[in-house]
């Protein structure tokens, strides 16, 4: 009878729509667990400010290389500790970490852009233009990421600002690469050919077939990328490149504590046991997304 | 022209134009966006000093005339003179090049020990509690950045131990926790890409039809499957080779590796623009010299270009 069930039965309406998408990325334990990790991490961040015990600048220097502990050092309580500086460390990871995510929520959304123009460029223009665009992403794809980094760095100079646009730079190429192949793929497509033939202009065309059909891809590869932008952002910082003092960042925090490392083991530990967690938590979303919307990208990023 | 000539002719071409892409993009960098001239001299300077530090490094004159000059540098093999160490880049450059091949080449093993290993296992025992836990070390593996697992081991190994020196040149007790940290990242991916391929492989006829025969497993697995997954292997080894010979950039500062990943660091800090710019040109340059050599080795690998000829 299976069979015939199989046969007559009405078609089953696809999961699609922002609800049936939102709940298969939080099936199974490590989809929620990354999921409720994720919101946790997003809650830390942006309440940073009314969160955080101390000002994250203000210096206590008899409390200086305090070790965690919940006993107050010099009339303060500091759970994680404080640094040389007697500064706080858990004020310092909670802004560093909004930082970061900042950062990400910059560059992820302006590189997608950039790539998906030139990409659409590229694909839709076709002849000279595509050849041209694609010299320079396979050019630019040549040089070592953290190597073109430091180079525009030494151009621009370090700084918050500097630091997105570098990462924007850095980041464009891959969305560009791919959304090109995309949409000469859908340039053959029956659908695309028919909306030509009834007399939409390349306009329409663009906006409703070829855009929405790209969309996934583009949620997929920006969700690989928010991890990547953090790590570098924080590789940059912690190379006295990026975000400077006074400003805290993640990678700012690291290089410091590189200083007093024989003393004072927690204040390496503490902020990279931070990226880890965000960049962990990143990749566990991305990897699900891109299961749910686009198993081929697989190793693209 | 036998296929596989043409199929290598085409590559170095394709090299050599993303070379001179990278050419064009370092000059567009270092010389339209900013002012040399003007960061070399520092804050303070006044515009005569300025002008003739501009004069003295001909960057007065045009652009697209500056653009041609320096593209018939670099095909001399002249990188300029540093502007902090009065010596020619190249000499710095080459003074560096050999702890950073070094370095390399101790990772690409530490990643080929790891990854593979760890790829086959989770691969052949697909499903398995082996393969989770595979998959969840080499997740882990992603995730720490280099910088943080550098320190850990320094605070571990070096400090709380004394087992291996903290940084700097020097012997194999130098060498293993720096080629640890920057091997392992690509230890991970590789692990990934070994699993996926094995999958795959895994899952074709020619696997079944040795099974059925009666092979036993290992040699199945040894000579059927892997040399068949080895093609993706080759390219994620070589872009993994290629990145840390050019972009070593971290691990070389963490550990005080007198590499060119650290004189590139030193002379953005020093803004000493030359050093930045012949650093950034030999990366690029030994990143694709790599990976043309993978697509050498591609032609010498798989039959299918060697045989192209009759089939393309």
């Amino acid at each position: 009878m299976d069979g015939l069930t199989l046969a007559f039965e009405p078609a089953r309406p696809t999961r699609s729509g922002a609800r049936g998408f939102l709940r298969r990325l939080t099936a199974g334990a490590s989809g929620w667990i990354a999921a409720a990790l994720l919101c946790l991490l997003f809650a830390a961040g942006f309440g940073a400010s009314w969160v955080v015990p101390y000002n994250p600048a203000s210096q206590d220097l008899g409390a200086a290389l305090s070790p965690p502990s919940l006993a107050a050092v010099n009339g303060h309580v500091h759970p994680l500790g404080t640094d040389k500086l007697g500064r706080d460390v858990l004020s310092r990871l909670l802004i560093g970490l909004r930082v970061s995510l900042l950062v990400s929520f910059a560059v992820v959304p302006l590189s997608t852009a950039l790539g998906v123009v030139i990409g659409i460029l590229s694909g839709y223009a076709g002849g000279r233009t595509d050849l041209a665009l694609m010299r320079v992403v396979d050019a630019q794809m040549a040089i070592p990421a953290l190597l073109l980094m430091i180079a525009v760095v030494a151009a621009l100079g370090p700084g918050l600002l500097q630091i997105i646009v570098v990462l924007v730079i850095a980041g464009w190429t891959a969305y560009a690469r791919v959304i090109r192949s995309e949409v000469l793929a859908l340039r053959q497509r029956e659908f695309v050919a028919a909306a030509t033939a009834v007399g939409a202009r390349g306009g329409r065309v663009l906006a409703r077939h070829v855009v929405p059909n790209v969309l996934p891809t583009v949620i997929v590869l920006a969700t690989l990328q928010a991890p990547v932008v953090i790590v570098s952002e924080a590789a940059l910082s912690f190379l006295g490149l990026g975000i400077q003092p006074p400003t805290p960042s993640l990678g700012q925090m690291l290089a410091e504590a590189q200083e007093v490392i024989w003393q004072a083991w927690w204040l390496p530990a503490i902020p990279g046991v931070m990226i880890s967690l965000v960049v962990l938590v990143f990749n566990l979303m991305g990897d699900r997304v891109r299961d749910i919307l686009d198993p081929r990208l697989r190793g693209v990023m | 022209m036998p296929f596989v000539t043409r199929y290598l002719l085409n590559r170095a071409a394709y090299s050599l134009v993303a070379f001179w892409g990278v050419l064009t993009i370092v000059f567009v960098l270092l010389h339209v966006t900013g002012d040399p001239a003007a960061l070399l001299a520092g804050e303070l300077a006044t515009p005569e000093v300025i002008h003739e530090i501009q004069h003295a490094y001909g960057l007065d004159q045009p652009l697209p005339l500056q653009y041609l000059h320096f593209l018939s540098q670099v095909a001399r093999g002249d990188l300029g003179y540093s502007y902090r160490q009065s010596v020619p880049v190249v000499e710095l450059v080459v003074g560096h090049i050999g702890a950073t091949v070094e370095l390399a080449f101790a990772a690409l093993v530490v990643t080929v020990l790891i990854g593979l290993p760890l790829g086959v296992l989770a691969g052949s025992h697909r499903g398995s509690a082996v393969d989770a836990a595979a998959m969840l070390a080499s997740l882990f593996g992603l995730s720490f950045p280099s910088f943080w697992l550098g320190l850990m081991l320094i605070i571990v190994f070096g400090v709380l131990l004394g087992w291996l020196p903290v940084s700097g040149y020097g012997g194999l007790s130098h060498l293993l926790m720096p080629a640890v940290v920057l091997g392992g990242f690509e230890a991970a991916q590789l692990s990934r890409l070994t699993r996926t391929a094995l999958l795959e492989v895994l899952a074709q006829d020619y696997v079944r039809t040795a099974r059925a025969k009666g092979l036993a497993g290992s040699v199945v697995l040894l000579k059927h499957a892997l040399r068949n997954a080895a093609l993706p292997m080759l390219t994620i080894l070589g872009l993994a080779f290629g990145r840390m010979l050019g972009g070593a950039v971290v691990v070389e500062t963490i550990f005080a590796w007198p590499g060119m990943g650290r004189l590139g660091v030193q002379a953005v800090i020093g803004r000493d623009f030359p050093v930045v710019q012949g650093t950034v040109i030999v990366g690029a340059a030994i990143f694709l010299a790599v990976n043309f050599a993978v697509d050498l080795a591609y032609g010498w690998v798989d039959p299918r270009l060697r045989a192209g000829a009759a089939h393309a």
